[in-house]
């Protein structure tokens, strides 16, 4: 046993309060508002945490009017995110699957000795990468930070990776290939606000995060590229609906547009740029018919689009999952940031170019450490130098530190084969729902010989696991996350967890400690493991050494990269904008990138003659393990659903409200049929959030982006059919035998 | 070894490239200068393009990426002939270069029509007139006033782009309408009022009679200055070399659908080809080609590419699906708006498949119609919506929106459940947010509860 254990799991590390608003240490006063954030997307909407009515409603909610990104707003989500703190199927004591097969109650030393017992025993027999480590985008910095040190210091494997692949990593690679530096948006939410035109590919955040459209209601024209009229695009005053997987070809031909018709800022591109002559070389084949032939969008619509950004005095290009989720997502990304680059607008004040973060932490989730290539602070894991800073701050050798491992998609198609880990601990992430190719990836974790959940919930993942492990949810805990604008933001607890289950933090001491680690080195303390945190990625391109809680407190809106001040200077104010004097490549210069369009993956035929693909609805986030346990967010959105073009359906005999089958190369899914008159008819929708038969990552492939390691989610060729009655009573798919 | 630099030579180098093609690729441009997109011609007419912007990606480059032998490309270089029993290329340049595999992408030459003092009598052009075809041709087009003889698709674009350069231009054309061979009389109305518009001067169902320095008389002994004669008139396959090594040609190059000749060593793609088609069947002939060389599997999915053409005039949205006007049987939809230039004719088999279609103004409904011709696709139930280019708009106005409507999407909340709030108290657009939340996500249905405060406070009156 470790020292930590002796604790009570449910009273938390006592520290001093630290300023207004904050609630360290224990539940809240009665009576007292704890000021914090939404569990769920990047936006992170301030929020008051109340004392509830009662055990079913543990907390109230009151959005807080005076942060600046929601201003008051919250979705459905938000509002009764509480919810989740008191699922009627919370987890509240490990699990351990026993000799019959079954998951069983057992008490934390039993199922942390039995963890740690194992990852040793297979470590020993099959060398450090037989274990492997799947992070999540939703984990605190705190949580990323541990987490990544704990496979590289306590496990010493290279296999650690994340769910973020399957979100930010396009936007990321090309980011960084562009400007040096990927912070999802370089300049304050409420900057948009105030811009003439905002480009919008594919993203819908009128569902996804619909505060931010309190912003983009108040800016000028809104253009939307979605092949799918959605919510957000309802409001455009121009939507262009390109077909899916064409979004690359549209982006060459808006830079074509700025082109020819003289729209190039040339005197921005001659200053401030490189490379704009080889991504002209791509682009000049893609005059507007050429485009309009491959896209669908009119010649005269991609003018108008070009036309309102380049006429803007302020504009913004924004990216979402809906370009990046492909196996061309980087080159997607890159085609558009050559289209702003072209325009001018990076870097220029009340302008630019950003990507619309997805996944609560999914900005700071990818600076610490949790990626197969990375260390915290946003550094190299093959940069020598980073190296040396990170392991002296770590107290280990450089040499010791492992290299890069396998990408999301990748180590989860490695794991239980010959050579693949076998052993894998999964931390706030639900693969089996989330991850491409879900039936494989169901085939691949049973294959394991240990499979360790931490999660709050028996997600779908969880459900297969060898050792189940309950812990802290949002409004339990203390720690920061980074929101999509690179500002850094408390978490604070409101509540206390319920008896029986422990932060993240203290589980990977523990298990740390067993693995044979000093305790110093893996503190539970979010505060201590901050300060670890902050020292680690000093000097790194995400720079949070001059954050702290205090400042964090006292209501400081600190923006990384924010450098500790040299002893007795101000600190350092962070840094809302970014690239205003220079980007962040040596030579202070934008890179266009050298791209060129290509077909998806898949190809339609007789077979599979339409294109599906896959996406987000309002009530729901991510897997659905949050929020599918809320009652009012099922009521409204409870199953998973196929929307089609009536005219589709027709076709494929099927009305409103049957349930279809939807079939790819790889899988099936079963949907409730939505019509809907806006679409193409060559395309259908599904979102991701449901379970069992309603996955629809039963569809999508493991066709990756060479660059991002991307899986394509947003592109799958399948077919349509009714489901006949006899058909709809098979079972579930078989979860994990017993452990072997 | 590639005789010839157009796109569609080009094409063929880099998709061998891209392919894993693991020999040397050798590729004769006669141009000086690197190959560039013929395309993009008008836009160098217009000044919207300098002639360096059209250059493409330089094939040398792709060399850097793969340890494959890649490819030599050799500029100012043509093919003097083809010994195909030695499998070997005599050069311009007197060498003699083996090949496993030819392919022959020698492109098209202008043609221009046999009219009375168009050319010298040693057979030059006399100064002043030119084909379009090349850079150069380009280069040639000068002074104020331009005519343009034929009204196809180069005439039409050429003398639109040349407008916009504010040039005087007339365009000659034998026809009733440009592009008559392509459109019918009512896409044709369109265009030739959109021309006017634009300043074209039309010389409608006239050919030239005789060209004389700085004049051209027309059939009709109407005179016509220029200063540019542009002779817009056709190409034709250059098949000398094929000929002259005795392969198969008829107009152009005889091939099968992978692109081979009579001779298995020997492939034409491109303008030089028969069958041929547009720069689109170019470039997938030199895809074809490229995997049957390489061994890569073929797409699948693909059928054959149906023909569809695009006017490329900014301004006028114009395009033919198909060719022909369809079948007797088949159900014919026809829209026209002649004032608004938008005009579309369409026939379709009796599955609702696109056979043949002309339209003109209605920029939605030939994009999404494109696609579904060029995949075969069924056209949607509501023809009126796919040629409006936009489903009808649902719902209505707020007062008339049934219980169940969603009027805040991001908090649910439904019209009935506004009116239940307001039953209970509350009558204020904020007081209506505290109770249902309605307003707080994106706040867009603010308007909306002022309305139906409005509504509410009316019904109880």
């Amino acid at each position: 046993m470790g020292s930590g254990s002796s604790r009570a799991p449910n009273s938390p590390t006592p520290h001093p309060p630290s300023g207004p608003g904050a609630a360290d240490g224990a539940a809240a006063a009665p009576g007292a508002a704890v000021a914090t954030h939404c569990p769920y997307c990047a936006l992170q909407c301030g929020t008051r945490l109340h004392p509830g009515a009662g055990p079913e409603e543990p907390l109230r909610v009151e959005p807080d009017a005076g942060f600046p990104v929601n201003r008051g707003g919250l979705c459905q989500k938000g509002w009764t995110a509480p919810a989740v703190l008191r699922a009627p199927d919370r987890l509240r004591t490990p699990l351990v699957r026993g000799r019959d097969g079954l998951l069983a109650p057992a008490g934390w030393d039993t199922a942390l000795d039995a963890v740690a017992a194992r990852l040793a025993e297979i470590r020993a027999a099959h060398g450090p990468d037989a274990v492997a480590v799947f992070g999540g985008g939703g984990l605190t910095n705190e949580k990323a930070y541990l987490l990544g040190k704990f496979a590289r210091v306590a496990l010493g494997t290279r296999m650690i990776d994340y769910n973020g692949r399957f979100c930010m990593s396009s936007a990321a690679a090309a980011g960084i290939a562009a400007f040096g530096l990927d912070r999802g948006l370089p300049f304050p939410v409420t900057d948009l606000g105030e811009a003439d035109t905002v480009l919008l590919a594919g993203a819908n955040p009128a569902e996804t995060m619909p505060p931010l459209m309190r912003h983009l209601n108040k800016a000028g024209a809104l253009v939307v590229v979605d092949p799918r009229r959605t919510a957000t695009a309802e409001r455009a005053a121009l939507h262009l609906a390109p077909a899916p997987g064409t979004d690359l070809a549209l982006a060459l031909g808006l830079l074509h547009i700025a082109v020819t018709e003289g729209l190039v800022d040339e005197e921005y591109v001659r200053a401030r740029t490189a490379g704009f002559d080889a991504a002209w070389r791509h682009a000049a084949g893609w005059w507007p018919e050429r485009v309009e032939l491959v896209t669908g969008v009119p010649a005269d619509a991609q003018r108008e689009a070009v036309r309102l950004l380049s006429g803007a005095r302020r504009a913004y290009v924004l990216t979402g999952r809906g370009a990046e989720q492909h196996s061309k997502g980087t080159d997607t990304v890159a085609a558009f940031v050559n289209v702003a680059l072209a325009l001018g607008l990076p870097g220029r004040p009340g302008s630019g170019y950003g990507c619309l973060t997805g996944q609560g932490n999914g900005q700071g989730g990818r600076e610490h450490g949790q990626k197969a290539d990375q260390l915290p602070g946003y550094r190299h894991l093959t940069d020598p130098a980073a190296r040396a800073h990170v392991a002296e701050v770590w107290g280990v050798a450089p040499e010791s530190l492992p290299g890069p491992g396998l990408s999301a998609a990748e180590l989860l198609d490695a794991l239980g084969t010959a050579g693949g880990p076998r052993a894998l601990l999964v931390f706030g992430s639900n693969p089996v729902v989330s991850a491409p190719d879900a039936a494989r990836v169901q085939r691949r974790l049973a294959e394991l010989d240990l499979l360790v959940v931490a999660d709050f919930v028996p997600s779908e993942t969880a459900t297969m696991a060898d050792v189940v492990l309950p812990v802290t949810q949002w409004a339990e805990e203390e720690g920061t996350l980074t929101n999509l604008e690179g500002r850094v933001l408390r978490r604070h607890r409101a509540l206390s967890p319920p008896e029986g289950v422990r932060d993240d933090l203290a589980v990977l001491r523990e298990l740390a400690v067993r693995l044979g680690e000093p305790p110093d080195r893996f503190p539970a303390d979010p505060r201590r493991v901050f300060d670890e945190l902050r020292r680690a990625s000093r000097g790194g391109p995400a720079d949070y050494s001059g954050i702290s809680y205090a400042r964090l407190d006292a209501g400081e809106a600190l923006h990384w990269p924010c450098p500790e001040a040299p002893d007795g200077a101000a600190p350092h104010p962070g840094t809302p904008r970014l690239f205003l004097d220079r980007f962040a490549h040596e030579d202070g210069r934008a890179r266009f990138q050298d791209v060129d369009h290509r077909e998806p993956a898949d190809a339609r035929d007789d077979r599979f003659p339409l294109w599906a693909t896959t996406g987000r609805q309002l009530q729901h986030y991510q897997s659905g393990a949050q929020t599918r346990r809320v009652p009012e967010l099922v009521r409204a959105a409870p199953e998973a659903t196929v929307e089609l073009h009536p005219d589709t359906a027709a076709r494929a005999g099927l009305a409103e409200g049957e349930l279809a089958r939807v079939r790819s190369a790889r899988g099936a899914v079963l949907a409730r049929v939505r019509l809907v008159a806006t679409l193409r008819t060559d395309t259908v929708f599904l979102p991701f959030h449901f379970p069992g038969h309603g996955r629809a990552n039963l569809l999508t492939g493991t066709a990756l982006d060479p660059r991002s390691r991307m899986p394509e989610f947003k592109v799958s060729a399948v077919r349509v059919e009714p489901v006949e009655v006899l058909e709809t009573a098979v079972p579930e798919p078989a979860v994990r035998s017993a452990a072997g | 070894m590639i005789v010839g630099g157009g796109p569609v030579g080009h094409r063929v180098a880099e998709r061998l490239c891209h392919h894993g093609h693991e020999g040397p690729v050798t590729l004769l441009d006669a141009e000086p200068g690197p190959a560039y997109h013929r395309v993009l011609l008008p836009a160098l007419l217009d000044g919207s393009l300098t002639p360096a912007d059209l250059n493409l990606p330089d094939l040398n480059d792709l060399n850097d990426l793969n340890d494959l032998p890649g490819v030599t490309v050799r500029h100012g270089v043509s093919a003097a002939g083809v010994d195909r029993r030695r499998q070997e290329v005599r050069t311009t340049e007197h060498d003699r270069l083996p090949y496993d595999t030819l392919v022959l992408a020698t492109g098209a030459r202008p043609h221009l029509p046999p009219v009375p003092g168009l050319r010298h009598a040693s057979g030059w052009l006399i100064d002043g007139v030119t084909g379009l075809r090349s850079r150069t041709d380009c280069a040639r087009v000068r002074g104020e006033e331009i005519v343009v003889l034929g009204g196809g698709p180069l005439g039409v674009e050429a003398a639109a782009a040349l407008r916009r350069a504010g040039r005087r231009v007339t365009l000659v054309h034998p026809g009733p309408y440009p592009l008559d061979d392509r459109l019918d009389a009512g896409a044709g109305e369109v265009l030739t009022r959109h021309l006017a518009g634009l300043g074209v001067g039309l010389e409608l169902g006239r050919i030239a009679a005789e060209v004389r320095p700085g004049k051209i008389a027309l059939d009709d002994e109407w005179l016509l200055p220029w200063d540019t004669l542009l002779c817009c008139t056709g190409v034709r396959p250059r098949t000398r070399l094929a000929e002259a090594a005795g392969l198969a040609v008829r107009t152009g190059v005889l091939v099968d659908a992978e692109g081979r000749t009579n001779d298995p060593a020997v492939r034409a793609v491109g303008d030089c080809a028969e069958p041929g088609g547009s720069l689109y069947d170019g470039w997938e002939q030199a895809e074809t080609v490229a995997r049957s060389l390489t061994g890569a599997s073929a797409p699948h999915g693909t059928a054959a590419r149906r023909p569809v053409f695009r006017l490329r005039v900014p301004g006028l949205t114009l395009g033919v699906l198909g060719e022909g006007k369809g079948d007797a049987g088949d159900e014919i939809v026809t829209y026209r708006d002649p004032a608004r230039g938008r005009y579309a004719r369409l026939s379709l088999d009796a599955t609702g498949r696109l056979r043949a279609g002309v339209l003109t103004g209605l920029p939605q409904a030939l994009a999404t119609l494109t696609q579904l011709y060029a995949t075969d696709t069924p056209l949607p139930e509501s023809r009126l919506a796919l040629l409006l280019g936009r489903p009808a708009p649902r719902g209505g106005p707020l007062p008339e929106l049934p219980p169940e409507a969603v009027v805040c999407r991001c908090n649910n909340v439904t019209k009935g459940a506004l009116a239940a709030a307001w039953e209970e108290g509350a009558r204020t657009r904020e007081a209506l947010a505290e109770a249902t939340r309605a307003t707080t996500g994106c706040g867009s249905c603010a308007d909306d509860l002022k309305v139906l405060c409005r509504e509410f406070a009316e019904v109880e009156a």
